[in-house]
């Protein structure tokens, strides 16, 4: 792959559930590309950022559907990829982080078995090389005793720790592509920098790309290179982080003017107007 | 930083839980012994102030009021009840569980006798529960709203509402009656009672043993229907439990984890799902085991079957209080000793119990 090509293609994704009430539209029609950089989805909840993420990995609850006019991740069409293939580039190449890692971890299964489970699901290597490189890939996480978190349950991690696990098993096979769904949110104020930093350690090592779906404005302006609003299933404005604070959309501004700041006056943070007139 | 305090933290837990071992089982052993202690205690008394005269049951309505005297003296009746009931405690810690009026013969040999029975039909009926109904409710929960999960769940109504006694008749009537398929009431033919040495109790197992494979055949033949039975209710309420597991697990966010690590379906489903399954349904399986252990009256009435539920029954019919004491402690301490073996089995499933 040369350099230059986008490593993702999205155009005119929409993804709609099925309910009893009839068919739900979570994603109309949301267009990017996304070369080899950090590019942040915002919104509210609801406003279908995790929905595009899990539609990009093909794991979209059993009552949804997703369409396209073009799904293209490396030159492979993923509209048409059955699912031996779509399984292929699961993990193997997109991988994607949970919010909170006291759920999104397997409560028995030891964190080695995790780590080296994800390894082996797109290597052939025996266990002992897995189990090596799974002792590897939490010391590259900076959890000082691998050995012993190897055997470690996932009970017995603090919420960090967990999050830092988590971002072993996902970044084990090396993937091009990381979606991080709201990875920090879970997590202490204190230890939510620490991941950050060694999130964009390893991808910047890796020189894997990032999706950054978050609530959280100001997170993602200082992180991402470029920034994707979203508000009911449609991207609203599309910005580079640092023009961030000069953005025209109504919407973005009213979810930069709700911030509350620690050198504020302390009076009533504004609400968001919403205009139906974004819509169209 | 917090991983300086993680790796203590982990030793801790870990020598914590070599500390832990020793207290656990002495705290295990405890509550056996005060559980049995009230058990016997129950049912001693239960068993005395009934309104039955155990003298009268044994004397007759006509004998003479001398030596209605001297059999209530010889059972200790004119003892105190907690007196009575520590002379009963240490009976049975010889071995000794008193003297069946119905059968004359000692409680711990009829025990021995029928209990085997009871044993052998709970645990085929179990086994088929569990090989039937928890790959059919994994099946279900997996296909969850196709024709697939329905029909599961249909199998599943019928086989936990129908009633025994009913389904029983029907299948002695067609497969035993009319097609000849499988053999009739009772554990075995009466031809070949008694023709293998008993060392477990157990007819399959004991002559299995004895290489006496015609009469394993014949036990089998009798075998199939009460525990098939038996075990199409446990079968049913074991996909049940199992469907209703295994969709809570499905839709955790741990098994979205694995999906998006490109673990093979199948994977997902067994080694990701269904360990978290195994944790709840021990406890389940050991419940229903134990619950026909307790023996089912109903199908051991239908098809003959010499069982401990029959035991107690026609004992408590017939005012046969030492019989119906020993057989309530067997079914007791089957139920505590399974209750621990689930536990213990728990722990070693589920790392947060431990």
């Amino acid at each position: 792959m040369k350099r230059r090509d986008p490593l993702l293609i999205v155009d005119g994704l929409r993804v709609t559930f099925d309910t009893p009430r009839g068919p739900v539209a979570a994603v109309r029609d949301v267009s990017f590309v996304l070369g080899r950089e950090k590019l942040g989805i915002v919104g509210e909840s609801g406003s279908g950022k995790s929905q595009t993420g899990r539609a990009l990995l093909g794991l979209l609850a059993r009552n949804g559907r997703m369409a396209a006019r073009q799904l293209a991740f490396d030159n492979v069409d993923l509209l048409r990829a059955g699912e031996g293939e779509r399984r292929a580039l699961r993990g193997g190449r997109i991988s994607m982080i949970l919010q909170d890692p006291k759920f999104s971890l397997n409560p028995v299964m030891t964190v080695g078995e995790q780590i080296v489970e994800a390894f082996r699901v797109h290597a052939n290597v025996s266990r002992r090389e897995a189990r090596l490189r799974a002792l590897a890939m939490l010391e590259a996480v900076h959890i000082r005793e691998p050995g012993h978190v190897f055997d470690a349950w996932p009970h017995e991690l603090s919420g960090g720790m967990g999050q830092r696990v988590m971002i072993a098993i996902m970044m084990v096979p090396e993937p091009d592509l990381l979606i991080a769904d709201e990875p920090t949110s879970a997590l202490d104020v204190t230890v939510r920098l620490q991941v950050l930093a060694l999130l964009d350690d390893m991808l910047a090592r890796r020189g894997a790309a990032l999706i950054f779906i978050s609530h959280d404005l100001n997170l993602v302006g200082s992180f991402c290179d470029r920034v994707l609003v979203m508000y009911a299933g449609r991207v609203v404005e599309t910005l580079r982080a640092d023009e961030l604070q000069s953005a025209r959309h109504p919407y973005t501004r009213g979810l930069l003017a709700c911030q509350p700041r620690v050198d504020g006056d302390g009076s009533d943070l504004p609400t968001l107007d919403r205009d139906p007139a974004w819509l169209r | 930083m917090p991983e300086g305090r993680t790796g203590s933290q982990l030793d801790r837990n870990r020598s914590s839980l070599l500390v832990q071992a020793p207290r656990q089982i002495a705290g295990t052993a405890l509550s056996l012994a005060l559980t049995f202690a009230g058990l016997t205690a129950v049912t001693f008394v239960i068993a005395r102030v009934m309104p039955a005269d155990p003298v009268l049951a044994i004397v007759g309505d006509r004998a003479h009021q001398d030596v209605y005297d001297a059999v209530y003296r010889e059972l200790g009746l004119d003892q105190p009840i907690f007196v009575q009931y520590l002379r009963y405690l240490g009976q049975l810690f010889e071995g000794d569980l008193g003297v069946s009026i119905m059968t004359a013969q000692p409680v711990l040999v009829d025990l021995l006798r029928f209990f085997p029975a009871t044993l052998e039909l709970a645990t085929v009926a179990t086994l088929l529960g569990v090989l039937g109904g928890v790959p059919l409710g994994v099946l279900a929960a997996v296909r969850q709203g196709r024709w697939l999960d329905h029909l599961i769940r249909v199998i599943g109504l019928f086989g936990y509402s129908v009633p025994v006694f009913w389904l029983g008749m029907l299948a002695l009537f067609v497969l035993y009656a009319k097609l000849g398929w499988v053999a009739g009431p009772g554990r075995i033919d009466i031809f070949f009672d008694g023709m293998v040495e008993p060392v477990t109790g157990l007819i399959l197992v004991d002559s299995a043993l004895a290489r006496e494979w015609e009469i394993f055949r014949n036990a089998l033949g009798h075998l199939v229907l009460p525990a098939g039975i038996l075990g199409i209710h446990s079968l049913a309420y074991l996909a049940r439990m199992t469907r209703h597991f295994m969709l809570e697990q499905l839709g955790q966010e741990y098994i979205l984890a694995a999906r998006v690590k490109g673990v093979p379906e199948r994977a997902v489903i067994w080694r990701h799902a269904f360990r978290n399954v195994l944790v709840q349904l021990i406890t389940i399986v050991g419940l229903t085991y134990a619950s026909l252990l307790e023996g089912s009256v109903l199908t051991e009435t239908v098809f003959a079957w010499p069982g401990i539920g029959q035991y107690i029954t026609s004992s408590l019919f017939n005012n046969d209080m030492s019989a119906v004491l020993g057989g309530t402690i067997v079914v007791g301490v089957c139920f505590v000793g399974i209750n621990m073996g689930s536990d213990l089995l728990y722990r070693l499933v589920d790392p947060r119990a431990r």
